[in-house]
């Protein structure tokens, strides 16, 4: 009865994972924005919520497990893990194969030290997910209010 | 804890920054610097930054911070101008400024402190929405 009233706030419990994980890889592109090299990344939010919520159980019983892994945990299923045949390879959490939903972003404009961040595109998807992460917040929060209204029963 | 690791990140790029500003003012401050009795003058300074990762899990690309991996000197030679009557000219009756290109500088400094707002701005938006995050599920 009670996983079944948390239940309904697993999706959303999700989606506001995803979103701050999405904020972190923003403000990373932000801060390499003059970083000789740096390649900038971008999280495919529609992909990852699908790949998340296609592992929650229909009667939310996964949701727990699920709400505190990162983004590079949604590798760690289905991928194929890195061999480590050396004393000094790193274990491959965040790279394994094609599941991890990050991206490269393509570079607007080439530059010379191959920095490939736009800090437009970057400002304008931090915006974005800021509002978004905001508007999943609030429903929750009305979930919250919902179910608190039907447990008083006024 | 996700979003609390957007500080690190952002905070680490704006003490790169900062730094980079701290070298433009060393630059600047030194433009007109002559050449002592060893005839060498300032030589410009430039810091490469270099992406470091910071967050919890080893190897998590969406926490990439940012470190000053060197202060590398522009080797170029300095201004030299005509002006026997300084007491720093050589035998020859020129003067070796340094090499700073205040122009530059200037661009550097304007550049770097764009960047340094920028990651404030998303260390204040990120303030503002871990605080919005702990009143989740109180009415209000």
């Amino acid at each position: 009865m009670l996983d079944r009233l948390a239940g309904t706030l697993d999706f959303q419990a999700q989606a506001l994972v995803l979103r701050s994980e999405r904020q972190r890889l923003i403000a990373s592109n932000i801060a390499n924005a003059d970083t000789p090299g740096y390649v900038a990344r971008e999280l495919d939010f529609a992909t990852a919520l699908r790949q998340a919520a296609s592992r929650l159980a229909p009667d939310g019983t996964a949701g727990n497990r699920l709400a505190t892994g990162s983004a590079t945990a949604f590798a760690t299923g289905a991928a194929t893990a890195l061999a480590a045949t050396q004393a000094g390879h790193l274990a491959g959490a965040g790279s394994t194969g094609g599941a991890a939903p990050l991206t490269y972003a393509v570079a607007a404009q080439t530059n010379l030290d191959r920095n490939s961040v736009d800090m437009d595109r970057e400002r304008a998807s931090f915006a974005d997910n800021t509002v978004k992460y905001e508007a999943t917040l609030r429903f929750i929060n009305g979930q919250v209010r919902t179910m608190l209204s039907a447990i008083t029963g006024q | 804890m996700g979003m609390m690791s957007i500080f690190n990140v952002s905070g680490s790029a704006a003490s790169a920054q900062s730094q980079r500003l701290n070298v433009v003012a060393s630059n600047l401050a030194n433009a007109d610097t002559v050449a002592g009795p060893d005839g060498q003058a300032y030589k410009a300074r430039q810091v490469t930054f270099q992406t470091q990762l910071v967050g919890e899990l080893a190897n998590d690309p969406t926490a990439a911070g940012v470190r000053v991996s060197t202060v590398s000197e522009d080797n170029t030679p300095g201004r030299r101008v005509h002006d026997p009557k300084n007491p720093a000219a050589d035998a020859e009756g020129y003067v070796t400024y340094s090499n700073v290109n205040p122009v530059e500088e200037m661009v550097n400094m304007i550049s770097a402190s764009r960047s340094y707002q920028n990651n404030i701005e998303v260390m204040n938006t990120a303030k503002s929405l871990l605080l919005k995050t702990l009143q989740m599920g109180q009415s209000g």
